[in-house]
């Protein structure tokens, strides 16, 4: 099944949940008509959330550059003797 | 009895005269015991590149290192496909040029893929034991951002989508190669996520990715229209 069937699915199922309870009136109907908006809200909360913490906890490796460094410098020398072109212009 | 792997890694090259020679040279340094070979898909480059491709075939042997050049350029998509032709391993690993991925991790990825049988192996970023250096506040936003965004979207069931970093079974990338049509990094989110779709087996390494050293980045403005542009794209064909 194509994902965007499936998404579609999934909306259908929560729309017909919401008319299902705009219906039969078990909740006050004005709470249920700003469902929508909370849903809405909450998922933007959400999103914006695991942005931030992805932000904070986002992995960085200094150390790999300095490693880097050494791997060049390495293979300049190995490379230069060899008769391989290694300057940077 | 296990069978002979043989790997192929394919790495497009525009203006990557040195970064090519670095990179070749730490390919070698760390598959020393692993049976590979490279193929360098170079875009008519006019900074030399194919010369010192040239001069690395004399020093590593014409059999381990193929020049398999283009008059110009003609996109990522069609390098990788390019290269496949020439591929003579029953594995394919897809790298940068720009020593942003780093040769060092090869031997994790043929690691994993040994000790799960995964299809395909794709590097990520954004996990422990993985990360970035060189990147400021703003782009680790947009990364992050995008990511998110994405994951939302598409439940693609990994965890870096745009890496491009990736060895396959060679069998898997010739057939996802054919399915897909987008350009640029979002040919690289297409390609994983079609592989998700297919119920190709995946697993991750995590890798670093030190911003290039040498060279110009190939990132431009219009980043962000063509990324949404892509996930509209993805969500709706896949």
């Amino acid at each position: 099944m194509k994902h965007i069937v499936k998404i579609m699915t999934l909306l259908v199922g929560i729309s017909a949940l919401w008319f299902g309870l705009l219906m039969t009136s078990m909740v006050p109907s004005s709470h249920t008509l700003l469902l929508p908006i909370y849903f809405i809200t909450c998922l933007g909360c959400y999103g914006l959330l695991m942005v931030g913490v992805g932000l904070m906890r986002f992995p960085t490796c200094p150390q790999e550059a300095l490693l880097l460094q050494q791997d060049i410098i390495e293979a300049k020398d190995y490379l230069k003797q060899r008769g391989v072109d290694v300057c940077s212009e | 009895m296990a069978e002979r792997n043989k790997y192929s890694i394919i790495i497009p090259t525009y203006n990557e005269r040195l970064n090519i020679a670095l990179v070749v040279f730490l390919v070698f340094k760390h598959l020393w015991d692993v049976d590979f070979e490279i193929i360098v898909v170079d875009d008519g480059s006019p900074d030399g590149t194919q010369e010192v491709v040239k001069q690395l075939q004399q020093v590593y042997g014409e059999d381990r290192i193929l020049l398999r050049a283009r008059p110009k350029k003609l996109g990522l998509g069609t390098a990788y496909s390019h290269g496949l032709k020439h591929a003579s391993g029953n594995f394919v690993v897809i790298m940068d040029a720009d020593l942003s991925h780093h040769p060092t991790y090869l031997p994790s990825f043929i690691k994993k893929q040994l000790e799960t049988g995964a299809n395909i192996v794709t590097g990520t970023r954004y996990v422990k034991g993985g990360g970035v250096h060189g990147w400021n506040l703003m782009r680790k936003l947009t990364s992050r951002g995008a990511n998110v965004l994405a994951q939302t979207l598409l439940w693609p069931g990994v965890s870096d989508l745009t890496g491009s970093f990736r060895l396959y079974r060679k069998s898997v990338l010739e057939d996802i190669i054919s399915s897909c049509v987008s350009k640029g990094y979002v040919f690289q989110m297409e390609m994983i996520v079609r592989a998700s779709r297919k119920g190709y087996h995946i697993e991750e390494v995590p890798i670093s990715f030190v911003d290039r050293i040498y060279g110009s980045s190939k990132l431009g403005g219009s980043e962000i229209v063509e990324y949404l542009k892509g996930l509209a794209y993805l969500l709706v064909t896949t």
